[in-house]
């Protein structure tokens, strides 16, 4: 099976959407002509014309604005916030109209869109490139929120985002970009090709939203985990030889809660680990969830490991990345409970 | 020039405030028949002096004058007299229901029925119109069922929208009318995006605008006008000035560009302004902008200058914030007996036979109404189930919120 990128998987989701439905349009800054700054949209223009694949002027709710008209005559929009740091100008249009046209109109209206953005950090982007923005979307009754880890998952979970009904928020951890990372930033990377989930398959295949994948099976504590996190999980569990079972929620909203609860059930231990800050983060879901459904197996706290509650700092990178270290003293602490 | 030294801060205010004397001498109105008549492909920088004028047909002897008259046969225009008459009427016949605890809030038109009754039979059918909450005349006019509007109002068991949207936000995709927000201004690049998807399409319908002088100031009016240039988007991007935004004069948003028209001229969008309150001029120039459009001439940008004669809305009272003799100094008058005074002028309406009309629309909205009231009003009825309450926030229901659903008992 052929090896790819995540961005290469994110390309060839919309080259085979493009293909499969002329109503899939995709546009954002630099998206057309150029490609895309993370070469996400490389070669689509060339291919489908500038109909369908084209450059905006830099406004964010212009894009999103003007992609919910579209979903509204019917195409079904596949658009770019180049950083979901920028995101914040079509908030409105995101939270206001999108989320909320097909209940407010009582389905007269219905909004299939897609809006990408790269998000997370660990890439020395400071205040404005690196933040994980997931909860101001979770807390939004009407969106589906989806964060990939691998580009298997990034292309099938893509595709399916196109091909639903209902407006996604599809959050790409830009730091997987280009192969896993664990956190250890003082080691090399490892690219994708020496990776078996850059297993992508050509053509059209889908992941389904809504669920999550257990990545590594384990009977200690569970882990949840999402994007950049899930690969922090696996060498902290890993170096402190606990053996966790980590889950990788893949889509936040609607969430795979029995997946969550039946491994807590078991294991009787969670810890919750994300880059985004701390409080009201979508952790603090994950743990009332865990605690309103697991109660009576839990024997320890439920844990949050997050990103601190400061602005992303630049120069102090892996002192606030949730790094193996600091995910794996949790761990340490959850089993000694 | 002005003194070095100390900076002093601008507030504009109105001319007037409660307990003045309405002045809008300020208020230059051009001569009707006074404004030419463009070509459709005009260049955009050969008409900027219409941005800062009045297209005006109706004369102060209620005749049509100039070269944007003659559009219009007899019917057409006792017809749009009709839609006019009809939706004061049920705006009065609302505006009581409110206050009579039927329905929870209520905002009229007074005033600007012209507007959106005249620009409604400038556009074709699977035009879509992408309203702000003061565009019901394209609803009347285009023979939506005043039953269910008041369905609507009154989120009763016949509601279309089930209850879940305030009075007056509606929505209807088959008559052309899109799922009015509370948020202002969001529609205006939604409309912008709708028209890209039809020329993306090779369709051939276009999509209107819809925005209030005090909304212009919302950043979405900005994208809208800058997406609407670059991609020149089949779209008619109206501005309805009606010189308040709840209290707020229409001074504060525009600030010193002169017109709201003139915020066009930035973005090559050609830019007119249009006497809001003469039936005639309203569609004459909506349809050449409409045509301007289906021509694939991009974007025309329309400022209907009028006035708010009513409050803003069922919760508020103008008498704190301006005079209340204003809008009978409203130099344009009022639109329903302007059109009226035209067709006796044309010799095919008279005093009487309009009395007898607004008697006979009276009947047919208070008949409607009392239909309507047959499926509940707001407190009173049939209303919507608390199920429906859950439904249509996704187009299949996610597993929490069919646990939140079954917490809720139903």
């Amino acid at each position: 099976m052929p090896r790819r990128t995540m961005i290469e998987a994110i390309r060839d989701a919309m080259d085979v959407s493009m293909g499969r439905d002329e109503r899939v349009i995709v546009f954002g800054e630099d998206v057309g002509f150029f490609g895309g700054v993370f070469r996400c949209t490389q070669g689509l223009q060339a291919k489908y014309g500038k109909s369908r694949c084209f450059d905006t002027p830099i406004s964010e709710a212009g894009i999103v604005g003007s992609a919910i008209g579209m979903a509204a005559y019917g195409l079904k929009p596949c658009v770019e916030v180049q950083f979901a740091d920028y995101v914040y100008p079509a908030y409105d249009q995101i939270v206001s109209e999108a989320a909320r046209l097909r209940y407010r109109s009582n389905g007269d209206f219905t909004c299939p869109i897609v809006v990408r953005m790269p998000t997370g950090g660990g890439i020395f982007g400071g205040q404005t490139h690196s933040q994980s923005p997931e909860a101001l979307f979770t807390h939004v009754s009407g969106l589906k929120v989806v964060v990939p880890s691998n580009p298997h998952d990034a292309k099938g979970l893509l595709i399916a985002a196109i091909e639903d009904p209902d407006r996604v928020i599809f959050l790409e951890p830009k730091r997987l970009y280009n192969g896993p990372f664990d956190g250890h930033h003082e080691r090399p990377v490892t690219p994708w090709s020496k990776h078996e989930l850059g297993e992508v398959a050509d053509g059209h295949y889908t992941v389904p939203l809504g669920r999550a994948v257990i990545r590594r099976p384990g009977a200690a504590v569970t882990v949840l985990a999402y994007g950049t996190m899930v690969y922090v999980a696996q060498a902290a569990a890993e170096e402190t030889g606990i053996d966790a079972e980590i889950i990788d929620l893949r889509t936040l909203l609607p969430l795979d809660l029995e997946t969550i609860v039946d491994s807590v059930n078991r294991t009787g231990r969670c810890v919750i680990v994300h880059e985004a800050t701390l409080t009201s983060g979508f952790g603090a879901e994950l743990s009332a969830l865990v605690q309103e459904n697991c109660f009576y197996h839990l024997e320890a706290p439920v844990v949050r490991v997050a990103g601190w509650d400061t602005p992303y700092p630049h120069a102090q990178e892996w002192d606030y990345f949730p790094g193996p270290a600091r995910l794996g003293r949790a761990l340490v602490e959850t089993m000694e409970a | 020039m002005a003194d070095a030294g100390m900076l002093r801060f601008h507030v504009p205010e109105p001319e007037v405030r409660p307990g003045g004397t309405p002045d809008f001498s300020d208020v230059t109105i051009p001569k009707a028949g006074s404004v030419p008549h463009p070509e459709i492909d005009v260049d955009p920088r050969d008409i900027r002096d219409l941005a800062f004028s009045i297209i005006r047909v109706l004369n102060r002897a209620g005749e049509a004058v100039g070269p944007w008259a003659g559009l219009l046969s007899d019917d057409e225009l006792l017809e749009g007299l009709r839609h006019m008459m009809t939706l004061r009427s049920f705006d009065a016949r609302m505006q009581m229901a409110q206050r009579q605890g039927k329905t929870s809030f209520y905002m009229q038109h007074l005033g600007e029925e012209a507007v959106s009754c005249a620009f409604r039979k400038a556009l074709a059918p699977g035009d879509m119109n992408f309203p702000t909450y003061r565009q019901a005349g394209l609803l009347i006019a285009d023979g939506y069922p005043m039953v269910t509007m008041m369905n609507q109002i009154y989120s009763n068991e016949a509601d279309p929208l089930k209850g879940r949207q305030l009075p007056i936000m509606y929505s209807s995709k088959e008559h052309g009318f899109f799922s009015i927000s509370g948020n202002l201004a969001t529609q205006y690049i939604q409309a912008v995006g709708w028209a890209m998807a039809s020329a993306i399409s090779n369709d051939s319908k276009i999509a209107a605008a819809w925005i209030g002088d005090g909304s212009t100031a919302e950043s979405d009016f900005h994208s809208a006008l800058v997406f609407a240039s670059t991609y020149k988007a089949p779209v008619v991007l109206n501005v309805v000035n009606n010189q308040w935004a709840i209290s707020t004069f229409q001074g504060i948003a525009r600030g010193g560009s002169g017109t709201f028209a003139a915020r066009g001229l930035g973005f090559g969008i050609p830019s007119l302004r249009v006497d809001g309150n003469d039936y005639l001029a309203v569609h004459a120039v909506a349809k050449w902008a409409a045509e301007r459009a289906r021509k694939n001439l991009g974007p025309t940008l329309v400022e209907y200058v009028t006035y708010r004669v009513g409050a803003h809305s069922s919760s508020d009272d103008p008498s704190a914030y301006r005079p209340k003799a204003e809008s009978d100094a409203w130099p344009l008058g009022d639109p329903i007996v302007r059109l009226k005074n035209h067709l006796i002028q044309r010799g095919v309406w008279s005093d009487e036979r309009h009395t007898q009309a607004e008697a006979e629309i009276l009947e047919t909205v208070i008949a409607a109404q009392r239909e309507a009231e047959r499926h509940g009003t707001l407190h009173a009825g049939g209303k919507p189930s608390t199920r429906d309450m859950f439904e249509g926030v996704y187009g299949e229901m996610p597993p929490h919120l069919r646990r939140q659903r079954q917490q809720a008992g139903v």
